[in-house]
């Protein structure tokens, strides 16, 4: 096999994996969508904020220790105990649900009954708000992100050797492959699948899919649209938290994390905001797409076209098919 | 006690349909407009121009273009830091390719190369709308970022990637470059501001700008009732883009006078005058005007109340600056969607009444 060739394989898997990244954050917003209506904007910053509450809880950081320090001249930092992940993890659900009912109580049920773009500016508000808060909260220096089941159990880092030593074997090219990004590939799978089964086969899933179909309908059967709508940003707050730690356990938990949901903007385009499976096959094409662009054409006009490719080719493809690969046909003609 | 229409006796239509129906308006507005030409170009000094006045001129000039598009024909764009960027690079390539005509001509060419500019990414809302719209047009934000950052051509292949503005003058008074006085940076991009204004106040208030409203309002009955989706629309985008581009012309060679495209014209850039026009009052000229002096100012009051009484360090009041900005925001939308802009209306309402409360 050509070493060309092989490279470009080698650039297509790694797209696809970046791609299922970018399905993740973007599955958060589908699941808000469907159910409330609301293009939810600040996806990437919940993203954000549940890592930085994770590596938080997790070095026993005091929250808002900054502000406290500078208004009383104090000096704590931390409380100074190391929680186990499983039980961080746990307790930032928590939050993030305590999060999903402050959102639903205080902004979005006054709100009822507005346009979608007044939603989607007020969840621009809510983005900026979530972000200088949990800078607050948690001071806004580069952190680093270890989640570890066990003492030696931590999500794995580096390239994957094995699969570098069989590819080399295969074709004379050992790939690279990293191994978060196979881990990350397995957990989006698990949770699709759970997701899935969420909605399929318990009574709050059947409850949420009944209030994405119609509003009306479903209050009329006595399902409460508040509980739901917590239940639904509550999902999506931990959807959030698994592309926080994803996303953190990559590159560091730090601002840019927010900016993932940028990312995610184009695969919705693509995907269809209203599917799921939209969701992972637009990720999975714009992981690969922007990949393979860089590779074969960045080159030739100066590279770092990851920063806009994406957004390109949702673009034309919106002009042709508005609705994206999966979506309803919501959108009228002019 | 003097506002009132009472003894303000109209004989013309034109006086019937003129902006400031109430006579202390009027005297107000020209009031305003003697003490922005005539005091304060006096006693300005460096720190009042570049802290507050210089961006509150220009952000005004963005915030009235944006407002246009958004408040006035309802089509969501989060674009204008990349307009922003295409104004200030044309200004740039015409300052320095045509260095023997006056700058204040290349402002406003810059602002027309940005129309055109707009009115291309202004395309797919014939067909999407909403915030379909409002992500197509981050294409146009990230895109043309990139694109500055990445071809030589527009930097002129300058080894920093950043564009300087050189020295440029007006009747013979430097208003570009390192050597420029307050009061005549002050005083330059006034001229523009004072002239956008009228322009969008005129626009919005004729022919124009009623088809921009009907679209806005119900797409399909202003088709039925005659008015053409596609040139409302487009001319909106080339409008608003053109305002886009001055204050972009203005916020590099004026204000900035070096500028790193990805730095200065950002996402946060578009985030920032669309938060401007939310706040003041999407749909109203004077809302443009509040919103970006709201934004304008809350950043120094902050700073002088945190930084500077409270000592806090920098990094704490910036982030609560970010909390406060988006708690006002949703606060904003919740409350009063028509913004600054209502709340002045409401006022004059209750003020013409006064002292009686019907």
């Amino acid at each position: 096999m050509p070493e060309q060739l092989a490279f470009a394989i080698e650039v297509f898997l790694n797209g696809l994996m970046s791609g299922v990244l970018y399905a993740l954050v973007a599955l958060g917003f589908v699941l808000i969508y469907k159910a409330s209506g609301i293009f939810n904007f600040a996806q990437g910053v919940m993203a954000l904020f549940a890592a930085m509450t994770l590596v938080g809880i997790q070095n026993g950081q005091v929250p808002f220790s900054h502000l406290i320090n500078a208004a009383l001249g104090t000096q704590i930092h931390h409380f100074g105990w190391h929680i186990h992940s499983v039980l961080a993890i746990t307790l930032t659900v928590g939050v993030m649900i305590l999060l999903a009912w402050a959102i639903q109580r205080f902004v979005f049920r006054h709100l009822v009954g507005q346009e979608p773009i007044i939603l989607f500016m007020a969840t621009i508000g809510l983005a900026y708000f979530l972000e200088g808060f949990a800078d607050l909260m948690w001071g806004s220096e580069i952190k680093k992100l270890d989640v570890c089941l066990m003492a030696d159990a931590c999500l794995p880092q580096g390239i994957n050797l094995a699969i570098d030593e069989i590819t080399f074997g295969w074709f004379g090219y050992g790939f690279f492959i990293d191994n978060l990004d196979i881990t990350a590939t397995i957990v989006a799978a698990i949770l699709v699948v759970a997701l899935v089964a969420f909605s399929q086969y318990t009574k709050q899933g059947r409850a949420m899919r009944a209030v994405a179909d119609d509003h009306q309908a479903a209050l009329s059967v006595g399902i409460s649209l508040n509980f739901i709508w917590v239940l639904v940003w509550s999902v999506a707050g931990f959807v959030a938290l698994v592309a926080g730690i994803m996303w953190g356990a990559k590159s560091g938990v730090q601002f840019s994390l927010s900016l993932i949901a940028l990312k995610a903007l184009p695969v919705l385009m693509l995907g269809g905001f209203t599917s799921i499976p939209g969701a992972i096959v637009g990720g999975l094409i714009i992981g690969v797409g922007e990949k393979l662009f860089e590779f074969w054409v960045g080159p030739l006009v100066g590279g770092a076209t990851e920063n806009w490719f994406a957004y390109v080719l949702a673009l034309l493809f919106l002009v042709f098919r508005p609705q994206g690969l999966f979506g309803e046909k919501i959108i009228e003609r002019v | 006690m003097f506002y009132r229409e009472a003894g303000d006796f109209k004989t013309s239509y034109s006086a019937d349909n003129q902006t400031f129906p109430i006579k202390f308006d009027r005297v107000g507005y020209i009031v305003v407009m003697l003490i922005a030409f005539l005091v304060i170009p006096f006693i300005i000094n460096d720190y009042w121009a570049n802290a507050i006045f210089l961006p509150f001129l220009i952000y005004a000039i963005a915030a009235l273009g944006l407002n246009i598009l958004v408040g006035y024909c309802g089509q969501v764009s989060l674009g204008t830091g990349g307009f922003m960027a295409v104004g200030a690079y044309a200004c740039y390539k015409l300052m320095t390719s045509f260095p023997d005509i006056n700058i204040f001509f290349h402002v406003i060419i810059a602002g027309g190369i940005t129309g055109l500019v707009c009115v291309v990414f202004g395309l797919p809302s014939l067909r999407i709308k909403g915030f379909y719209l409002a992500v197509a047009t981050l294409a146009a934000q990230f895109f043309l970022v990139w694109l500055f950052n990445r071809v030589a051509w527009f930097y002129n292949y300058s080894a920093s990637g950043q564009i300087n503005a050189p020295e440029r003058t007006v009747f013979g008074i430097e208003v570009t470059g390192p050597n420029t006085e307050a009061w005549a940076t002050y005083l330059f991009c006034l001229v523009f501001l004072v002239a956008s204004a009228l322009i969008a106040r005129n626009l919005t208030r004729g022919m124009a700008g009623r088809k921009w409203m009907a679209i806005r309002d119900m797409d399909i009955a202003a088709e039925i009732i005659g008015v053409n989706p596609l040139k409302a629309k487009i001319s909106a985008f080339a409008v608003s883009g053109f305002f886009v581009g001055i204050s972009g012309a203005l916020f590099f060679s004026v204000y900035l006078g070096a500028v790193e495209v990805g730095e200065a014209f950002g996402i946060n850039k578009s985030f920032l005058v669309l938060f401007m026009i939310i706040i003041g009052g999407l749909g109203s000229i004077f809302g443009s005007f509040a919103g970006a002096a709201f934004l304008v100012l809350l950043p120094v009051v902050l700073k002088v109340v945190g930084v500077d009484m409270l000592g806090w360090p920098t990094d704490i009041v910036a982030h609560l600056q970010l909390v406060i900005v988006g708690g006002l925001i949703i606060m904003f939308l919740i409350l009063e969607p028509h913004g600054l802009a209502q709340l002045w209306r409401v006022t004059k309402q209750k003020l013409r009444l006064w002292p009686f409360p019907h």
